[in-house]
């Protein structure tokens, strides 16, 4: 009965949705005040509908109600609380369902907090943003019911794939959603500007923060996935670049794009058409990864049972949106008008620089992935596209982009004077060399170009650190006039140098990892060792353990390094039998520069097991990069210009006053 | 520099860079790709040795050997060719004999296929679709196996 009313909620919120979409843009066309204020309150309706039926949902989870197929298909009754929750989007479903929830709850927030929003402006935003929930609640509604109900019901569920219980996937969905559906405000943002015909100072600064949070969640939602690939495919890698995880990082690095340029439509009413495309693509890019998830045309944990119809509705809803807004660019953009002057050597400058480059970096990763797609579906050859393509052409895209990064963030708006900020970068730079030279001298493994990947790694951290420094005075004044300056140094600076900083970390994990990790294949027999690198590594046992709802193979590890004992380290393989499935429980020990990385493979046959172990430089540095940079990005959003009715009070404040 | 000027130079920045991606992409295309095969495809290719590789199909029951401390021997077969493989590391969780699976990897002179990565990311709900679209090739594709959602018995 619950569940029914799930469905129902389901079905009205579909309603609302719909009215949603047409009363508030017919209002805004005429000016009526009256058909523009349902947005409002059909965009709170629409979001507590949808959280009554994601709440019917994971209450049918917890309570293990296998009456509910979806339930019966996905979850088991001896599953860990927290795996019985995140099973509710550990399916094609309700990982749908999760994708609307999250949808109306930004466009809540619109209601909400858009009290500043001019009201046209914020009705036409609405309805756009109801007519991509109108699409994907008559998408699940269709095709992807989650109430069906199973009769007679099963007494026990089938559980969840083992892969996706892990704490690191759990959460790793709700991120990426948020990242990807926080794009949809930016597109609707970006319709809306396009039906309106204008697009002014104040609406890059209402896009930014949407932007900014999407591109935090994304980021966060990106590094979890990635660091769940570390840990348990038990390869020990970072990144695959499997089209599944390109399908992320497309929308994130025209996101990245579009938050700088959205930075120079703001301050020099520049860029503006150019914001708005890169709106579109930033969101079209996200739907292009949900079809290609969603779909089954890819071979992933993600592709849950797959259904032609689905993949077929999903294309439909793409073509739709993204040849939509496609179109009314071609016909609305010429309006938009461009004002501000370009200097190339000024911030403006830099930013289009930054924008063209990672636009190539998008487009590089785009074709690498969709080419192979479009290859077998012209009953092409089937190929892949691995690693080494993306080396070749991402890889060289990135590094002029990453050279440019702290240059450009220190020249100053409409004409810049390259040689002061050149200087305030001799520290970083030399830095860099310093880095260079001592990677040469003392690493004497690992390629040559590792020192300069490193050297490019500590000129992105340095250089965020040494334009701090220049805005608080650390270098040129007393230290309690540089504490003042910090105080007032607006969040956005702050956030901008811990992305910057952050992303230098990413480099350096990135590049440790790729030189100069070591790996090991060995079988071993109880009681014998092997060496990696300065570690010695003995398998003193093997036995079995009784988890909650699995048995695991544990081989217990004796490490040491020299003569120092390091402990043990106990990787497992863990065998769930209702799932009929295996997972690798890598063991991992981290010193914050390097992890010791072992998994446990067979029995070999011949008395030993098969043990795989790596050192893993710099790995911890690649999440804790990431991290960094997505903290930056919460810091930004906590600048009060960006604050929710700000432009007026924040100018009253901004007054000299007492520490908050 | 004039405003039309600025302008131009702008696009012609974005032109280059834009040519440069192109150049970049169509580069590493050339080098970078790697084929799909069957082992009925591989059986009429002829393939040299040294050229890079995917080859898919079922894991034959009862071929799956220790031959070495750390390396394994099995044969993939579309149910018409066989490959022997062979793989020295430890195979992914989802490896099981009579399932689908993709290895990657080179031939050798003498016939064999030596991987260095095997990729058996399915379950039993699901199929590689190459796998799938090799054994429909072979006409040893059953409709309801592996690709129809929850097949499997409870």
């Amino acid at each position: 009965m619950i569940a029914e009313l799930g469905h129902f909620a389901l079905i009205l919120a579909f309603a609302v949705a719909l009215i949603q979409m047409i009363v508030p843009m017919i209002g805004a066309h005429r000016r009526d005040a009256g058909l523009m204020g349902i947005a409002r309150t059909a965009a709170l309706a629409q979001f507590a509908l949808i959280a009554f039926t994601f709440g019917v949902l994971v209450h049918a989870f917890v309570t293990s109600d296998f009456s509910l197929s979806l339930v019966a298909e996905n979850s088991h009754s001896t599953k860990p609380l927290i795996y019985k929750i995140s099973g509710v989007w550990g399916n094609h479903e309700g990982s749908m369902v999760l994708w609307v929830l999250i949808l109306s709850l930004y466009g809540a927030l619109v209601a909400v907090f858009g009290s500043n929003l001019p009201d046209h402006l914020r009705a036409r935003v609405l309805a756009v943003q109801a007519s991509i929930g109108v699409a994907f609640i008559g998408f699940i509604l269709l095709t992807s019911n989650p109430f069906l109900r199973l009769d007679p019901a099963p007494f026990e569920g089938r559980g969840l794939n083992p892969l996706l219980q892990d704490p690191g996937l759990a959460f790793h969905p709700p991120f990426l959603y948020a990242g990807y559906v926080g794009l949809s405000m930016a597109f609707s943002f970006a319709v809306a500007a396009l039906i309106e015909g204008r697009v002014d100072a104040s609406w890059a600064r209402w896009v930014r923060p949407w932007t900014l949070g999407a591109w935090t969640a994304l980021t966060v939602g990106i590094a979890m996935g990635s660091w769940w690939a570390y840990y348990t495919l038990g390869w020990g890698g970072f990144w695959f670049w499997d089209p599944v995880e390109n399908a992320s990082l497309m929308p994130w690095i025209v996101a990245t794009a579009l938050l700088h340029s959205a930075i120079v439509a703001e301050k020099r009413g520049a860029l503006k058409s150019w914001t708005i495309l890169l709106a579109i693509f930033a969101f079209s890019l996200s739907l292009v990864g949900t079809f290609l998830v969603r779909s089954g045309v890819l071979n992933s944990v993600h592709a849950f049972a797959s259904d032609p119809m689905r993949g077929v509705v999903i294309l439909g809803i793409v073509t739709v949106f993204v040849g939509g807004a496609l179109a009314l660019y071609g016909w609305r953009a010429p309006l938009l008008k461009a004002e501000g002057m370009f200097a190339p050597m000024s911030r403006e400058g830099a930013l289009i620089v930054n924008n063209l480059l990672l636009t190539a970096a998008a487009f590089a990763v785009f074709i690498g992935t969709l080419y192979p797609l479009f290859l077998d579906a012209m009953n092409g050859p089937k190929i892949t596209v691995g690693p080494p393509f993306f080396n070749m052409t991402f890889v060289p895209i990135m590094v002029p982009l990453l050279i440019l990064v702290p240059l450009g963030s220190l020249l100053g708006w409409k004409r810049a004077d390259l040689v002061a900020a050149l200087e305030r970068l001799m520290g970083a730079g030399a830095l860099a060399v310093i880095v260079c030279i001592g990677v040469l001298a003392f690493v004497s493994k690992g390629p040559w170009l590792a020192a300069l990947g490193m050297a490019l790694a500590t000129w992105l951290v340095a250089g965020a650190f040494f334009e701090l420094a220049w805005r608080t005075g650390l270098f040129s004044g007393p230290f309690a006039q540089t504490l003042r300056k910090a105080r007032h140094l607006p969040r956005a600076q702050w956030g901008m140098a811990l992305a910057h900083g952050g992303l230098g970390i990413v480099v350096a994990g990135v590049v440790g990892m790729t030189a100069w990790r070591q790996e090991l294949v060995t079988a071993l027999k109880e009681g014998e060792s092997a060496h990696l690198g300065a570690y010695t590594l003995t398998l003193e046992k093997v036995g079995m353990r009784q988890g909650p709802n699995y048995e695991a193979l544990v081989g217990v590890v004796h490490v040491q390094k020299g003569k120092r004992d390091l402990g043990f380290m106990m990787p497992e393989k863990r065998r769930f039998p209702v799932e009929r499935q295996e997972k690798t429980e890598a063991a991992i020990r981290t010193n914050g520069i390097s992890d010791l990385y072992v998994v446990i493979g067979d029995d070999n046959g011949q008395g030993g097991w098969t043990i795989r172990a790596y050192e893993n430089s710099f790995a911890p540095w690649i999440w804790a990069g990431a991290i960094i940079m997505a903290a930056g990005g919460l810091v930004s959003l906590t600048d009060r210009r960006y604050r929710v009715g700000a432009p007026s009070r924040a100018r009253a404040r901004s007054l000299p006053q007492p520490a908050e | 520099m004039t405003r039309k000027n600025r302008r131009a130079a702008f696009i012609a920045l974005g032109l280059a860079i834009l040519a440069g991606a192109v150049g970049l992409v169509l580069n590493a295309m050339r080098d970078n790709i790697v084929f799909f095969y069957s082992p009925s495809e591989i059986a009429e290719k002829a393939l040299g040795p040294g050229t890079r590789i995917r080859l898919g199909g079922m894991v034959e029951k009862g071929t799956l050997k220790h031959v070495g401390p750390t390396t394994v021997s099995f044969n993939i077969t579309d149910y018409r060719k066989t490959v022997a493989v062979s793989y020295t590391g430890i195979l992914p969780d989802l490896f099981r004999e009579g399932q689908g699976v993709v290895a990657e990897g080179m031939m050798t002179p003498d016939g064999a296929f030596v991987a260095d990565t095997v990729l058996a990311k399915h379950d039993e709900k699901y199929m590689p679709p190459e796998v799938a679209a090799a054994l429909k090739k072979s006409g040893r594709w059953q409709e309801g196996e592996g690709a129809q959602p929850y097949v499997k018995a409870p």
